[in-house]
């Protein structure tokens, strides 16, 4: 593999990886503040990336489309904590999973009634249409920097609002207790509501802006939902530094994995069982710490 | 249920599911084949679930395994032998069981839900996206296995009553199996462990390898239904491993009430005819059963079995 | 003084930056009732949990009938006669009296792993759990739920759950938090009876308990061991008055 093809995967795995995150921490968050699962969580990448092609289709603008798409995400994210989810919060996780499965089946089925079963293209947006020029032959789709860009960029505001803000404050004391923090007048229902809000954005933003490089269709969240576990199981539940690693890490693996060879015993091993290298990751990290990287010992 | 009336209760349903056959059409019979291979599929998670407090979201990985051991062990168009087939199809299953349980009994709570779906996962891509076994459109079973005895041929698989009253003997056998497993030693261990493992540690159970014969058994009896299913479509393919069927076993042990033999088998006949019902209605018949499971999960924590009885169980056990 | 059954060496646990135990050296035998005493925070359940294994140490030895155990595992350490209750009820709840203290009796088998053969035929591990619970004072309540028992009741059950096991080494922690008069003496009387054939060592708060049955005292102050010797010596000590036993507390 030469310099240009490595780098150009080198910045492709750091996209996924980025993309893998956004959807991973909101998932982590949720599930390390509220103590709540939420299988349903890559539903909302998938309605995202759906709102994304229907929007921009009907407003013609992309940008407008990221804008109203969040909009929608968030109220459905309230709407969503408010009826079901904050009747979760003290039960057994089986029913948490049942009920979010339930909820699976709901989103997947509206989304068919909706915008149908077929597969659609999201244009790039006009704007960010270039390519930077690498080597000779090889060039960069500006439009890919973009989502990493904004990827960071996001990770960053919410390094930030966690750890500098009050409300940050309010979030990580509710995480380790609960009644302390309701007894000190903080209202933690607000605060659950907000933190599950902005999971479900997260993951939703995530889509909109995957839509154009990794087109929209039917099972795209199921896929994105059992990566998000492992990049949780291998991060550590509940720690976002966890699952910036862990999604930096499968993104790698993943991308790399398609594209070199590997021969074990004249069997090829790569690249056609790179689908399971990321599980295969995971199986070590279980064997060597099954908390996860940075999780705390079980 | 109080033990007579249990009891009693039990044989008539036996009975009249031995009658079925005697006065339904072919259409109910298969029916009702597919439920009781579902209640054995559900049994087999409720030991994991009910009985032992481990919520596993990849049980479908050792159903899926052992439908495949049998068809990759048919010869295309011959039958293969009930008598090896099925042990083996069950052996699969069972060791694949054992090398994930090393892995995700590592783990608990949270961690080992996310991980047993991720393994069943891996499986799936293995039948799916490999040459392995007839990638996406899985491999068809022209022939079903034969039960041949020194040329006796007790039943024929490829008869509907046969097949119907060989899948009512297995699910009844394991019924009984399971009841009485429960009610040994190793039975009450996994009670202990579901309720408290930490002082079942402090006692002297050294609960992983506990946990570990928990696993392979449920993991085996998945591949029985995993056979059976196998034999009563005539094909298998990677939807035997997809995590929407894990899901769904696991609402039918919930919906039937966890921790109760019983329940997981009503829950499996609850949500098969649900299932039917609501095809018949709408093309888009997923959205009210996801609406159905929406509230079953909110609603009847015990499930239907729950309805009927207010004993406690294993089930008003503190969070585990 | 007879062979130490449990012994700690230099025994220390430290969290972050902090020392809960630094230090700690100490042994029982059978036959005596060692009390460890010291105000909240003294590290005492740190010290147990130790002992038991449900937490390893970060340096120091701990040695049980002659094996040093540090590190091990809390079923590995039970299985060499090491009978653990908790100072935090942790019991079966939604099982029998009597079933926890058959569970904790099956334990002593030497495999559960049978499958076939109703836990209830076993007659050993029912006459086992009935004398544990008989012990403990229970013999009345054992098809009674446990989250249906008082919770003087169910400390009871969990000194049953000890007992049934068939240690030769008691770690009671607070064995007697939460009963009433009644309840506690005849703990007090049980415990005087065990020392006979046990060793035990006790971490609790009830003086008048302590210094009735106690044969050796050590007083822990943040971690570290402050005094240690027969209980006449403790009461005498300046040191220990000041620390602990101070103003109200006396009941010397």
């Amino acid at each position: 593999m030469d310099l240009g093809t490595f780098f150009v995967q080198l910045l492709n795995s750091v996209q996924y990886g980025l993309l893998l995150f956004l959807v991973a921490s909101g998932l982590t968050l949720i599930f390390g503040i509220m103590g709540v699962i939420n299988i349903a969580h890559g539903s909302f990448y998938m309605i995202g990336a759906y709102l994304a092609w229907s929007l921009s289709g009907a407003v013609g603008n992309f940008w407008l489309a990221l804008v109203v798409g969040v909009a929608l995400s968030v109220a459905l994210g309230l709407v969503l904590e408010w009826l079901l989810i904050n009747k979760l919060y003290d039960r057994d996780h089986l029913y948490q999973v049942l009920l979010t499965y339930g909820l699976i089946l709901v989103f997947e089925e509206l989304r068919a009634v909706i915008w149908g079963n077929d597969v659609h293209a999201v244009p790039v947006p006009a704007l960010l249409k270039a390519s930077i020029p690498l080597t000779e032959n090889l060039s960069y789709p500006v439009y890919r920097l973009f989502i990493s860009a904004v990827c960071l960029a996001l990770a960053g505001l919410m390094y930030w609002v966690i750890q500098k803000t009050r409300l940050g404050m309010m979030i990580r004391a509710g995480a380790s207790n609960r009644e302390m923090v309701q007894s000190l007048g903080i209202n933690i229902g607000f605060v659950y509501r907000v933190v599950f809000a902005v999971g479900v954005a997260l993951a939703a933003f995530a889509g909109m802006i995957a839509a154009p490089v990794s087109s929209v269709f039917p099972g795209m969240g199921g896929q994105v939902l059992i990566i998000c576990f492992v990049v949780v199981v291998i991060g550590g539940v509940g720690s976002v530094k966890g699952a910036l690693v862990a999604a930096i890490l499968i993104g790698l693996i993943d991308t790399f994995g398609k594209v070199i060879e590997v021969q074990i015993g004249g069997f090829s091993v790569l690249p056609e069982l790179s689908g399971m290298s990321v599980y295969l990751l995971m199986a070590v990290v279980l064997l060597w710490r099954p908390q996860g990287i940075f999780g705390k010992r079980l | 249920m109080t033990g007579r009336v249990g009891l009693v209760a039990a044989v008539v349903a036996v009975l009249a599911l031995a009658a079925l056959p005697m006065v339904a059409e072919k259409f109910y019979v298969q029916l009702v084949t597919k439920i009781l291979i579902m209640a054995i599929f559900a049994m087999s998670l409720d030991l994991l679930i009910g009985y032992t407090g481990l919520v596993s979201f990849g049980h479908a990985a050792f159903y899926g395994i052992a439908g495949y051991a049998l068809a990759l062990l048919s010869p295309q168009y011959e039958a293969a032998s009930v008598w090896t087939s099925l042990p083996l199809a069950i052996g699969a299953a069972a060791l694949a069981a054992l090398v994930i349980g090393l892995f995700v009994l590592r783990t608990s709570g949270i961690y080992f839900i996310m991980v047993t779906l991720a393994f069943a996962q891996m499986a799936y891509f293995v039948f799916h996206d490999t040459k392995l076994a007839g990638g996406s459109d899985g491999i068809y079973i022209y022939v079903r296995p034969v039960a041949e005895i020194f040329g006796w041929k007790p039943f024929d698989l490829e008869n509907f009553g046969h097949l119907y009253y060989v899948v009512l003997a297995l699910a009844v056998g394991v019924f009984v199996l399971l009841r009485v497993v429960l009610a040994s030693l190793f039975g009450r261990v996994i009670a202990g462990i579901r309720v408290n493992e930490h002082r079942m540690r402090s006692l002297g159970y050294p609960t992983f390898r506990y946990k570990l014969a928990a696993f392979v058994f449920a993991g085996a009896l998945a591949g029985l239904a995993g056979w059976l299913s196998a034999v009563q479509f005539g094909v298998v393919n990677p939807d035997f491993l997809a995590w929407h069927l894990s899901g769904s076993v696991m609402m039918m042990v919930i919906l039937g009430g966890m921790g109760t033999l019983v329940g997981p088998a009503i829950g499996a006949a609850a949500m098969m005819l649900a299932e039917l019902w609501l095809q018949g209605l709408t093309k888009h018949w997923q959205l009210l059963m996801g609406g159905f499971i929406v509230l079953v999960a909110l609603l009847l924590p015990r499930g239907l079995l729950g309805l009927l009885t207010t004993r406690g169980g294993p089930t008003d056990s503190t969070r585990g | 003084m007879a062979e130490p059954a449990l012994e700690t060496i230099a025994l220390s646990r430290f969290f972050g930056g902090l020392a809960a135990v630094s230090n700690v050296s100490l042994a029982c035998a059978v036959g005596e009732v060692h009390a460890v005493i010291g105000p909240n925070g003294a590290g005492k359940s740190t010290l147990i949990n130790m002992l038991s294994g449900d937490l390893p140490p970060s340096s120091g030895k701990i040695v049980v009938r002659g094996q040093e155990v540090a590190g091990l595992a809390a079923d590995r350490i039970s299985r060499l006669g090491v009978g653990r209750s908790y100072q935090k009820t942790n019991v079966f709840l939604p099982f029998t009296a009597f079933e926890n203290a058959r569970l904790a009796a099956q334990s002593r088998l030497a495999s559960s792993m049978r499958f076939l053969r109703p836990a209830d035929a076993y007659r050993e591990v029912n006459a086992a759990a009935e004398r544990a619970l008989a012990q403990a004072g229970l013999e009345e309540k054992g098809q009674v739920p446990v989250l249906a028992l008082s919770h003087g009741e169910q400390r009871q059950v969990e000194i049953a759950m000890a007992l049934a096991t068939d240690p030769s080494i008691l770690l009671l922690d607070e064995p007697l938090a939460g009963m009433g008069a009644d309840e506690s003496s005849r703990i007090v009387a049980l415990l005087k009876k065990l020392s006979g054939d046990h060793a035990i060592l006790l971490v609790e708060h009830d003086m008048d308990a302590v210094f009735a049955v106690a044969d050796t005292l050590t007083v822990m102050v943040n971690g570290t061991v402050l005094e240690s010797g027969t209980p006449e010596h403790i009461r005498a000590s300046k040191a220990v008055q000041e620390a602990y036993l101070g103003g109200d507390e006396a009941h010397v």
